[in-house]
């Protein structure tokens, strides 16, 4: 069974997500290709072999460079047929899910988004998906030949190998009827840890009182490499830019540790968090309902306890 | 201009999940159902869009079984013309999407939800979109039509961008494209009145099958910290928790 893996570049990286699906697909047991769409650093390109792919194929066209989703779900499809690839794996995000659907529905192939863990195919081929935001999993038997997975962040660990890749230039026709968006600009956070792939989140709340107060947060937030989320009133007041908006309505969040400063814990910010391996709150007010769904708490004001925790942090790292 | 919305009728955002039967089905006992709250922003946009277009209709269609009515009346309280809903339980993305696409046919305008928050994939749309060779759009925070032109505002990871498509469109929405319309009096009165078409789906192959629902393991209890003692939480993030 081969399998095709769809990496993600951006700002000339992989992404860390991509990374994962490509470990993803190597757990499978299969043969793994790995296909990097737009002009990338070479280097990077060839480093996909230390996360287990066999081959990686690189489109370079610059035609590639800004992501088209038709543009994209034609390459896709065309490479699934060149490798016989039976298996379409790739992390979901705004642009790798809606590709994955449309070459599900190009291929013929049974889809699932938000698979948290390796197929089972020890009686058909089973897969794990999160629903209801994190409440709940379903266990999803993908029934057709050909299959296409997009996968949730910490489906699969990121290791490295230690194997090598060959890379083949891989070129592409592309038709114009594919371009049928135009991206006319886009603003991008640069440098900045992405919210959704982040180890570590420090989130801050209304508690924090107004956007002049965000540094305090930001402070710890660089202390620890943590990228830094909100509740959805801090976005909706604009104290935050909206990408920055975790829970239900917004970004759901996987990190290692997040750290909720200021934020009750309603239950449609808990639906962005639940997928967390550690939370910890600060909250002035020993009631709030974040303690229920904590790891660690502590009860205190937020512009006493959050300087002392980035401090301690300090002190601690040496 | 021809308007549809898709809806999709889910748990409220407070509902505890549960299952029941072998943890092969969804348990409602108690549970309120809501329209996804980001459909409700398509939905909103699309009446926007109707109050400063005359001539515009907006439909709405469900993919679901005789209790999601109350859900599709609410959505003609809040200003949609009439109604579709495909008679079926809806089980996959796949099997919705190819619902929607039998009857998404001669709308300028599709507009959905970014994802629904029981399946949570926020796919349909690009499905959708993909059976009718329509471009298709997610999540949208801002859509505004000029002509046959759509210049549209798209969240991604860690910014926006700006896009631009031409009608037909399908189109996945969420905040702050418009803000969420609650029915008036006269909206419930009209809507009991307003045309909701029963259709049987049309009969497809299963892609995917469902085996059983899982919840998560349930969380141990909070360990508190004085907040005079903060170096405390330090080492136990690192030597207990390990995730520093
Ligand atoms: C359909 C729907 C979807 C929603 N989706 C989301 C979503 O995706 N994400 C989301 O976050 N919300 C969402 N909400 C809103 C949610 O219900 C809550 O209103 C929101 O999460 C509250 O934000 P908050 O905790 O920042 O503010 P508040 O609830 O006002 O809490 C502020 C907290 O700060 C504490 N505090 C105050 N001062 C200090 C201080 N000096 N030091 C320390 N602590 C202090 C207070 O004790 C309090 O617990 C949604 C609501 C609905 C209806
Ligand atoms: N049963 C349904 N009936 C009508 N529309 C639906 C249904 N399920 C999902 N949708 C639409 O498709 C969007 C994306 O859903 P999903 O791909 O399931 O996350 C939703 O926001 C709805 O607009």
């Amino acid at each position: 069974m081969a399998i095709l893996v769809f990496v993600e570049v951006a700002e000339g990286k992989i992404r860390k997500s991509s990374l994962e699906a490509v470990c993803y697909a190597q757990a499978m047991g299969d043969s793994v290709t790995a296909i990097v769409l737009g002009p990338a650093d070479a280097a990077e390109v060839k480093s996909l072999g230390n996360y287990g792919a066999k081959k990686v194929l690189h489109a370079a066209d610059p035609k590639l460079e800004k992501p088209i989703i038709q543009v994209y779900t034609s390459v896709l499809t065309k490479a699934m047929e060149d490798e016989k690839a039976d298996i379409l794996v790739l992390a979901n995000s705004s642009l790798g899910t809606p590709v994955a659907a449309k070459v599900a529905i190009k291929t013929g192939a049974s889809f699932a988004a938000n698979v948290v863990e390796l197929p089972n195919t020890s009686a058909g081929f089973v897969v794990k998906r999160s629903i209801y935001t994190g409440k709940a999993f379903s266990l999803v038997e993908l029934k057709n030949a050909k299959k296409v997975i997009a996968i949730k962040k910490n489906a699969a660990e990121a290791k490295e190998t230690g194997g090598a890749a060959e890379v083949v230039n891989y070129s592409v026709t592309l038709s114009d009827a594919d371009f049928n968006t135009t991206i006319l600009s886009s603003e991008k956070a640069t440098g900045d840890i992405l919210l959704p792939e982040a180890e570590i989140v420090v989130s801050g709340g209304r508690g924090l009182k107004g956007p002049e107060h965000w540094a305090i947060l930001e402070d710890l937030a660089k202390t620890l490499h943590a990228a830094t989320g909100c509740s959805k009133p801090v976005s909706d007041m604009g104290w935050r830019p909206h990408h920055e908006h975790v829970g239900q309505t917004g970004v759901k969040v996987a990190p290692q540790l997040y750290i909720a400063i200021g934020i009750s814990g309603a239950i449609q910010h808990l639906a962005g968090v639940n997928s967390s391996k550690c939370i910890v709150v600060i909250n002035k007010d020993a009631d709030a309902p974040f303690f229920k769904a904590a790891d660690y708490g502590i009860v205190g004001d937020a512009f006493d306890v959050v300087p002392k925790l980035t401090a301690a942090i300090k002190a601690a790292n040496g | 201009m021809k308007i549809l919305v898709c809806i999709s009728h889910v748990p409220d955002t407070t509902s505890k999940i549960n299952f029941v039967d072998n943890n092969t089905k969804f348990d409602s006992s108690g549970v309120q159902f809501i329209i996804g709250p980001y459909d409700d922003y398509a939905l909103a946009r699309a009446i926007e869009i109707k109050e400063a277009t005359p001539g515009t209709t907006v439909t709405v269609l469900n993919v679901g079984l005789a209790d999601t009515e109350p859900t599709i009346r609410k959505a003609l309280a809040i200003g949609a013309d009439d109604a579709i809903r495909v008679n079926a339980e809806p089980t996959d993305s796949f099997f919705v999407a190819t619902q929607i696409a039998e009857h998404a046919k001669g709308y300028e305008l599709v507009l959905m939800g970014r994802e629904s928050i029981d399946y949570n994939s926020g796919v349909v749309h690009a499905m959708v979109g993909e059976m009718l060779g329509l471009p298709s759009a997610s999540p949208v925070m801002k859509l505004d039509i000029d002509g046959t032109k759509v210049k549209m505002t798209i969240e991604i990871e860690g910014g926006k961008e700006e896009v631009e498509a031409n009608l037909p469109l399908v189109a996945g929405c969420q905040e702050p494209i418009a803000e969420w319309k609650i029915p008036n009096m006269r909206g419930i009165m009209s809507a009991r009145t307003k045309p909701l078409k029963v259709v049987e789906p049309k009969a497809t192959e299963a892609t995917t099958l469902l085996q059983k629902f899982e919840l998560p393991p349930p969380k141990g209890a909070v360990q508190m910290i004085s907040s005079d003692n903060v170096a405390e939480l330090v080492t136990k993030l690192k030597n207990e928790a390990k995730v520093l």
